[in-house]
């Protein structure tokens, strides 16, 4: 008779546990966790996770401590900041007294100080082809420097100097060639061993702001005019490509590091402007926020987001596809901002400044810059996500979207705010009212004035 | 997911002697695409046996043709296969001298109905045709593809669960219902068999709660009894005589707190038995309900006062005046945390501190309500009333679904967490099993007990329903009624004191806002379309 199968007895098993297999063996080991993901042991799921994206979002806004320090030592206003790819934590700065500092940031120290120029440091670039470092300034001097050295020591003298006969404002190095390209009068390009420039570009009479080579699209330049144009040149043609106008001039120019046709300008009409290259005649994006001209612009390396300075005295933090800022920094001790930059690790920003300080922020305010542990890390990746799930509900976006921000910029955004919705509401009454309609121009088109090839 | 092939098969060469060299030249090694074909999940249905004489010789196991896993897509995750490894394969399939073909090719397929359990509203085939962006339809397709990822994860992760639920099969012939308490004490394991006990005691008829790890239990006999103590080891954690009459008794979040329905006030209690607080608003209180998600304290009114208190606080959330006459019987719906209150009138009706009116008032019966019970999925609603009636209704639907009749009027009712109904009539219990799927015609278990039962409660996380009556408690043993796999992040039995009190913080910030309580608990994930329309034309006013 098979056992198993006796009909002639009832079977009956009673729920039991052996704890040995829920507790634990020696007090040094972690607690056991059985878990059962059945949805009906877990009641309540919606409020619940939104009770919890309610207490992240409130979490990081309490650690949203953005500022890491403030590194002091120049005599004069800032006018540019250098990056290079080798070192991570070294930072160039250039004054408008012509001094040149290397820094290493994460001591917060000066590595060495070299008077570059005699007049202002226009602007600090770092070559990745040739590992050399060049700065322009007022005294119409090219200086190229070497800097190897782990104590920043060879950063004594320059290696070479290129003098050349008309006013230099900006300069960009060739991504694999040993080429570059200064703007002042007119753009042109230089080898560093030749004393005269190998091209010219010139495009009516006005001068060039500032200048910028291509990472990805390595032959192609974009300058900024002072006849607020933006300017295309192709380094192997003859002529500049082409020229768009916009309504006013824009200060300083970036090129997207991973899309190939994308830069964006920080123009003097409180905007930045995104441009596809391919179409100069509508900016993608018009990314607005900041209540007084624009200043500098960097893209961070990921491509996904820039940092921009304004003459504002506050620092915006911009997704790149979005049009309006996800952050914003401030200090009161900060006054006019010249330059920022977003360092080369996608970790920290940096803000010069007319009051001689460059400012080392965290790119994400409420990250922790220490070691991690995996359990910490599952955590804040689970509340990051709680949020960005959320993030539409009311009252988790007020908390999410709130920032302090100074007086003077509280007040003259509502004034700018105000502005825009009467122009706004009188244009729509205008054309409700009127017979003859002029031409529908979109918001973004508005800032353009011609394009020109 | 699936074992790893190479790893596990020594290569050929080792088992192989000179003999079988010989033996090799005669099979002709199959060209490359044989290997080709195979795929990740190649199960070896050859094995080798090794003869007496040093020989290695294949074995062929016959195949097993089954209908599973033949039709396409039976519910198998496809995508996340690896390409078949080549290199490896090169030295094993030259032995061989047919195809080798995974009858089962792909991942085990996951039943139906256990993926059907997993899935929380539709996720799958939205329709994309009004978003306008390209952008966003990849990312609406991004995200459909994750959520069913993530369904089928937790669905093939019920394979890890520890335990299964208790059974009783009778003999041939016979039927459950003539199996007594006795029997199935005998039958069962020294453990289980403990858990069948009787208490007597004499002061009054009980009422029972068990904590929500089903650890301790708290008994309140009608004339001042109140005692707290770990059921299984039979450890008393505190016991007194408040001398008052005890109407109801509740545990809070943890077995720290205890609450106590007396004469006039309700009183909490600490778990030593120290009166921690004396809540005056809560008056000539009948019954009481925790809600744990909300640390709410519901209570009900003999004047017909519905209010529920904030323990973590200790603040009053809401009071309503129900105007429907005294409140004595009540019960929670663990879906969405409504309260469920049965009225003289045959109404059953259900209560949010949000509203002042009842969000549903349904008449069930057509005379006076005596007990109402909801099952903890939230779908399924038993009502009884003195007319010996017992409906089963649907409460998506509101429709009854069942109607039974019974011997006499049911004074108790109560679900466990898989589903199993104890009714209470008179002195006696009966436990029904399927009773909401199916029409059913006898009880699955019954017992005698000695007095009128005053109180019934399903032990959580164990097949053991627990009666309270005029002399005392019993606790029956109900194979198939607690559920057998606990979350340890929910509810754990096994509990030691530093895990109790993480626990306790972490819910205190979990907790749910009381305005958050609906009838539709999913509610808060659905768009508000109005708000977005008002916004969407606030915007586009002036727009040209």
């Amino acid at each position: 008779m098979d056992i198993f199968s006796d009909d002639s007895k009832m079977k009956v098993k009673v729920l039991v546990r052996n704890p040995d297999d829920y507790l634990r063996e020696t007090k040094r080991d972690i607690h056991k966790l059985p878990r059962n993901y059945d949805p009906a042991l877990h009641p309540l799921e919606a409020p619940r996770e939104y009770t919890r994206a309610l207490n992240a979002v409130k979490l990081e806004r309490v650690f949203a401590l953005p500022f890491i320090g403030c590194l002091d030592g120049h005599r004069d206003g800032l006018s540019c900041l250098g990056k290079t790819p080798d070192h991570l934590s070294w930072l160039y700065s250039g004054a408008c007294d012509g001094e040149l500092k290397l820094w290493d940031v994460a001591k917060r120290r000066v590595l060495c100080t070299v008077q570059a120029h005699d007049g202002f440091v226009r602007a600090i670039a770092y070559s990745q082809e040739s590992s050399f470092l060049y700065t322009v300034g007022d005294d119409k001097l090219i200086k190229q420097w070497k800097s190897e050295a782990e104590d920043g020591s060879d950063l004594k003298a320059p290696v070479n100097t290129i003098l050349t006969g008309g006013m230099l404002t900006g300069i960009s190095p060739h991504r694999s060639k040993p080429i570059l390209a200064t703007c002042g009068e007119a753009c042109n390009l230089w080898e560093h061993t030749r004393a005269q420039p190998i091209k010219t570009f010139q495009w009516g009479v006005d001068s060039l702001q500032s200048i910028k080579f291509n990472q990805v699209e390595e032959n192609i330049l974009a300058a900024c005019g002072s006849d607020r144009s933006i300017i295309l040149y192709d380094m192997r043609e003859s002529v500049p490509l082409r020229k768009v106008v916009l309504k006013m001039r824009s200060n300083s120019i970036c090129w997207n590091p991973m899309e190939a046709f994308i830069f964006t300008v920080a123009n003097e009409d409180y905007n930045l402007y995104t441009f596809d290259m391919r179409n100069l005649n509508s900016p993608l994006n018009v990314h607005s926020d900041h209540v007084s001209a624009v200043i500098d612009v960097d893209y961070s390396p990921t491509g996904k987001e820039f940092v921009s300075a304004s003459y504002d005295k506050t620092v915006r933090i911009y997704d790149a596809r979005q049009a309006h800022s996800r952050d914003i920094y401030h200090t009161k001790r900060m006054q006019r901002l010249t330059c920022a930059a977003w360092s080369l690790d996608d970790r920290f920003i940096f803000s010069g400044s007319d009051e001689m300080n460059i400012r080392i922020w965290k790119a994400r305010a409420a990250e922790k810059l220490g070691v991690v542990k995996p359990r910490e890390k599952t955590a804040l990746r689970v509340n990051a996500k709680l949020i960005e799930k959320f993030e539409h509900h009311p009252h988790i976006k007020k908390i999410q979207r709130h920032r302090h921000v100074p007086k003077h910029v509280y007040n003259a955004r509502n004034e700018l705010r105000s502005g825009r919705i009467a122009a706004r509401r009188k244009e729509f009454n205008v054309r409700t009212h009127t017979k003859r309609q002029k031409p529908i121009i979109s918001e973004k088109v508005k800032a353009i004035v011609s394009e020109q090839q | 997911m699936s074992s790893p092939k190479g790893s596990e098969k020594k290569p050929a060469s080792e088992v192989r002697s000179t003999a079988t060299q010989n033996l090799k030249k005669k099979f002709k090694p199959p060209k490359d695409e044989h290997l080709l074909r195979k795929t990740k999940n190649k199960k070896p249905n050859n094995t080798f046996t090794k003869k007496a004489e040093g020989r290695v010789v294949k074995r062929q196991l016959p195949k097993f043709k089954s209908s599973h896993g033949k039709t396409p897509n039976s519910g198998a995750v496809q995508k996340f296969s690896r390409p078949p490894k080549t290199g490896q394969k090169g030295k094993e399939g030259a032995q061989d001298d047919q195809t080798e073909e995974d009858p089962f090719p792909g991942d085990a397929p996951i039943p139906h109905a256990r993926l059907q359990k997993h899935k929380r509203g539709k996720a799958e085939d939205l329709d994309k045709n009004g978003v306008t962006f390209l952008s966003n339809r990849i990312h609406l397709k991004k995200k459909e593809k994750l959520v069913k990822y993530a369904v089928n994860l937790a669905a093939r992760s019920e394979i890890l669960l520890p335990e299964e639920t208790g059974f009783l099969e009778p003999a041939k012939g016979d039927c459950t219902s003539e199996i007594t308490q006795v029997q199935i004490k005998s039958s069962v394991d020294i453990t289980s068999a403990t858990k069948q006990f009787d208490l007597s005691m004499q002061f009054g008829p009980y009422a029972i709660n068990y904590l929500r790890n089903g650890r301790k239990m708290l008994i309140g006999g009608r004339m001042g009894h109140v005692a707290a103590f770990d059921w299984v080891t039979k450890q008393l954690t505190c016991e007194m005589n408040v001398m008052e009459s005890v109407h109801d008794v509740a545990w809070l979040h943890n077995e720290t707190l205890f609450a106590v329905a007396q004469k006039e006030w309700t009183y909490i209690y600490d778990n030593q038995g120290i009166e921690v607080h004396c809540i005056k608003k809560l008056n000539n209180v009948l019954r009481m309900e925790f809600l744990p998600y909300h640390f709410l304290l519901a209570t009900t009114n003999d004047s017909g006062t519905l209010s529920w208190l904030d323990v973590s606080m200790g603040k009053m959330v809401k009071r309503t005046h129900t105007h429907l006459g005294r409140l004595d019987v009540l019960c929670h719906n663990p879906r969405n945390a409504v309260l469920c209150c049965g009225h003289s009138k045959g109404t059953v009706s259900m209560w949010t501190p949000n509203f002042v009116s009842p969000v549903v008032k349904m008449l069930c019966h057509t005379q006076p309500v005596r007990s109402v019970a909801v099952d903890q999925s939230g779908v399924y609603m038993a009502t009884s009333s003195i007319d010996c009636s017992l409906k089963i209704w649907d409460l998506r639907t509101y429709n009854c679904l069942q109607s039974y009749k019974l011997g006499c009027g049911a004074s108790n009712i109560t679900f466990s967490q898989r589903g199993l109904l104890a009714v209470s009539m008179g002195n006696i219990v009966e436990v029904y099993k399927d009773i909401c799927t199916e029409t059913i015609h006898k009880p699955y278990l019954k017992h005698f007990v000695g007095s009128s039962v005053s109180g019934l409660k399903f032990c959580p996380y164990e097949d053991v329903l627990g009666v309270g009556h005029a002399r005392g408690m019993c606790s029956m043993l109900v194979p198939g009624a607690g559920e057998p796999n606990f979350d340890a992040l929910e509810s754990n039995p096994f509990q030691t004191k530093s895990q109790r009190r993480e626990t306790e913080v972490k819910s205190l910030l979990e907790k749910i806002q009381p305005e958050l309580i609906t009838l539709d608990p999913f509610e808060l994930g659905e768009v508000n379309r109005q708000s977005v329309i008002e916004k969407f034309e606030e915007k586009t006013r002036y727009m040209v």
